[in-house]
């Protein structure tokens, strides 16, 4: 009996002990988790690194002091983790319940898969709240005429950038046509200077090059078709023509030396601009806030300065036409609960773009996406470059969404790859049309 | 008394676990690892097989799409080409590493006190992340704010992570560096179990320390390299972290291997059937390495090698 017992004994314990921590593991994975706010309450996920990350956190803080019953669960990524996190999270039924994001191709294939609610009737319900926004700022959030993000932060226009005090040492012009960046190139080369600061290793900060060019050479048209998925988009002559000259500006060293080993996160490109490595930059609005933030005196001595992407000889595009983020938007997960939901509209309505916040982005150097804050611009110290990205955000005759963003999330990859092929000069011009229209309409 | 005689002989077949009945009851101690093996290796693996056959974009539905992904995943040429780049990795990082660890294995097996010291300064960048190793290795590299820079020494300011020649380089580099003293520590352990019986002989017979390491110490080692080389090949399969912060698989997808080009598939592009078959492709190799390896060894590979001593 004994030399039975001894190892049942053992076996039950060993079961009793594994018991506990198998429904444990099996639990983790299905029902609660940081994002399924089951326990927490509604929450909201965004990006980390300032200025933006401060007013987030502060217009939580404000919403949940004024609502300590329905407090909101906030968490910071890093801008390329995030987009993995988020699509991870979303497919395993694990959103937040604000789903933070870019509109276009990426909120596109959330709406397909039924992630999130259709805002179309809260914001017919809550007129002030949408009449306060740029009207221009929806489109990106609006998938076949229902919107399903309400727009929020800042527009984000990408701008030429440049270092006044070298210019000045090098007695150049800030350029006005492509034939004046090529002799610029030549300028700065010579007194050992990098023509363009760009961190390619992120490689949408690359895209943004070929953004403007395809506008400036064969105007938005081009990428509209690309956009609709007309058969061999990429193959226009003019996109073949920007390519090229793109090609050109790179085997003339126009960029930094190394700039496929630079990362955009970890602002090193803003860097080589402040510190005088490099004379030129073309990079988003938002780098004007960092550049203020962590690049000394520079900003506020005068030192930067900026100017409309320079026109192309012969190019269709109006140089008032713009590239970048029209705004960034919020979603509601519609796997939230409803009184998640109810937390997160209220968050929309009562907190998102209100006056603090408002005052807290122009202090930042960044335009709101908010009506009627002109004289609120005027009244700051940057006034000057506000005003610019105003104009560029609000007045351009054509403001085209970042392709990455615009793109479904397979032909943004694949795009991505392309342009870094691209900009290293293994890959023709040809052979990037080629590649690009394989995923046309995909 | 009568009860101390049925507990010993407990006590004894416990002891000897080859002996009939009691292995059966011994299984049973298995059972919580099995149970976990299963739900957390074959579960997922199965679930990845499946997936191989579906379309999936991660978020919406998956519907089935037959051997669709694997007929296109196998005629891609980026995929031909992540299949080469790894299994070149593989074989650059075992011809940089086997050679490194194993001298540095025998020179720390060694007794004198400064070999103590030295062998703890070898072992610190086993305690650090594959990310942290990455990290602080593109800051060193940068062209423009890195070493080169910092100390005023051209010839270390290259582009190391932007030309794609020099990024292969610095990757099998990196993972050199990261890896050795891992398989140094296996190659110390190693060499400490071979009997000083066996040197004393041969120095008796006039063998150099040149002719007693390949004589004695690299034939006594041979089960201790096909772990090592098991552990270093299986394990290229798996580089990731460490590439994807490094050099994000650019510049032009010269570091672009198979694990990267899986999750980039997988999670970038939302295409969860094509970076499946990918992931299947991966688990195939590493097993038909592993059992390639293991073979190596003979069939005696797991006897104890101080047997008959």
């Amino acid at each position: 009996m004994e030399t039975k017992a001894t190892p049942s004994r053992r076996t039950f314990i060993s079961l009793a002990i594994a018991a506990p921590l198998l429904t444990w593991g099996l639990t983790s994975c299905g029902t609660t988790g940081p994002g399924g706010g089951s326990a927490g309450g509604a929450s909201l996920w965004a990006l980390s690194g300032d200025p933006n990350e401060t007013i987030r956190k502060n217009s939580v803080d404000a919403f949940n002091k004024a609502n300590p019953k329905t407090p909101l669960g906030l968490t910071f990524f890093q801008n390329d983790a995030y987009k993995t996190k988020i699509k991870t999270a979303i497919g395993a039924g694990q959103a937040p319940t604000m789903i933070y994001g870019w509109g276009g191709g990426t909120l596109k294939s959330y709406v397909d898969g039924g992630q999130v609610d259709d805002l179309t009737s809260w914001f017919e319900e809550n007129p002030e709240v949408k009449e306060r926004l740029f009207a221009g700022a929806f489109g990106a959030g609006t998938i076949d005429g229902k919107i399903y993000a309400i727009p929020i932060q800042t527009v984000q226009p990408i701008i030429f950038f440049y270092n006044k005090e070298l210019f000045e040492q090098a007695g150049a012009e800030p350029p006005q046509t492509w034939s004046d960046v090529m002799s610029l190139v030549t300028t700065f080369n010579e007194r050992g200077i990098a023509p363009f600061s760009l961190g390619g290793q992120s490689r949408w900060t690359s895209m943004m090059w070929l953004q403007y060019m395809f506008d400036r050479v064969g105007g938005p048209q081009v990428f509209t078709d690309i956009f609709e998925g007309k058969p061999d988009a990429w193959s226009h002559p003019a996109a073949i023509d920007a390519l090229t000259k793109i090609q050109e500006l790179v085997k003339a060293d126009g960029f930094i030396k190394g700039f496929n080993s630079i990362t955009a996160d970890s602002n090193a490109d803003q860097a080589l601009l402040y510190t005088g490595k490099a004379a030129m930059m073309l990079h988003g609005s938002w780098t004007y806030g960092g550049m203020k933030n962590d690049g000394g005196s520079f900003v506020q001595d005068g030192k930067l300065g900026w100017v409309p992407f320079p026109a192309v000889e012969g190019g269709l595009g109006d140089p008032k036409n713009a590239v970048g983020n029209p705004s960034n938007f919020l979603s509601i997960s519609s796997k939230a609960s409803d009184e998640e939901k109810e937390t997160a509209k209220k968050y929309f309505a009562e907190s998102l773009s209100n006056d603090d916040e408002v005052a807290a982005f122009i202090e930042t150097g960044a335009v709101p996406v908010v009506n009627g804050i002109e004289d609120m611009i005027q009244e700051t110290e940057e006034s000057e470059f506000l005003s610019h990205v105003y104009e560029l955000g609000a007045n351009a005759p054509a403001f085209q969404q970042s392709w990455d963003q615009a793109l479904s999330p397979t032909a943004a990859e694949e795009l991505l790859n392309n342009i870094d092929q691209l900009f290293v000069l293994s890959i023709t011009p040809e052979q990037f049309a080629t590649n690009m229209n394989e995923t046309l309409g995909k | 008394m009568t009860a101390t005689i049925p507990a010993r002989r407990a006590l004894r077949e416990n002891a000897a676990p080859v002996a009939g009945g009691s292995t059966g009851r011994i299984a049973w101690l298995a059972l919580p690892a099995l149970v976990f093996f299963v739900a957390f290796a074959v579960v997922p693996l199965v679930g990845v097989l499946l997936l191989s056959f579906t379309n999936w974009d991660g978020i919406g539905a998956i519907t089935p799409a037959g051997f669709a992904n694997w007929a296109s995943v196998l005629v891609d040429p980026d995929m031909l080409h992540a299949l080469g780049l790894t299994l070149l990795v593989m074989v650059l990082s075992w011809l940089v590493q086997t050679p490194m660890s194993l001298l540095l294995g025998v020179f720390t097996a060694g007794t004198q006190k400064y070999r103590t010291v030295l062998a703890v300064l070898y072992f610190l960048p086993l305690l650090l992340s594959s990310a942290a190793i990455a990290v602080a290795y593109k800051a060193l590299l940068d062209p423009n704010f890195g070493l080169g820079a910092g100390l005023g020494l051209p010839f270390l300011s290259q582009d190391w992570l932007g030309n794609p020649q020099l990024a292969f380089g610095v990757v099998i580099f990196v993972i050199a560096w990261q890896f050795i003293p891992f398989h140094t520590l296996i190659y110390q352990g190693g060499v400490r179990q071979i009997p000083r019986s066996i040197y004393e002989a041969a120095e008796i017979d006039g063998a150099g320390r040149v002719k007693q390491f390949f004589l004695i110490t690299i034939p006594q080692l041979k089960y201790t390299i096909i772990t090592s080389s098991t552990l270093m090949t299986v394990g290229a399969l798996t580089y990731f972290d460490l590439i994807f912060v490094l050099t994000g698989g650019g510049p032009a997808n010269a570091t672009r291997i198979l694990p990267l080009d899986m999750y980039l598939l997988g999670f970038r592009a939302n295409l969860m059937g094509p970076a499946s078959v990918i992931a299947v492709i991966l688990v195939v190799i590493g097993l038909a390495l592993a059992l390639f390896l293991q073979r190596l060894g003979g069939k005696d590979n797991s006897a104890s090698q101080l047997e008959g001593m």
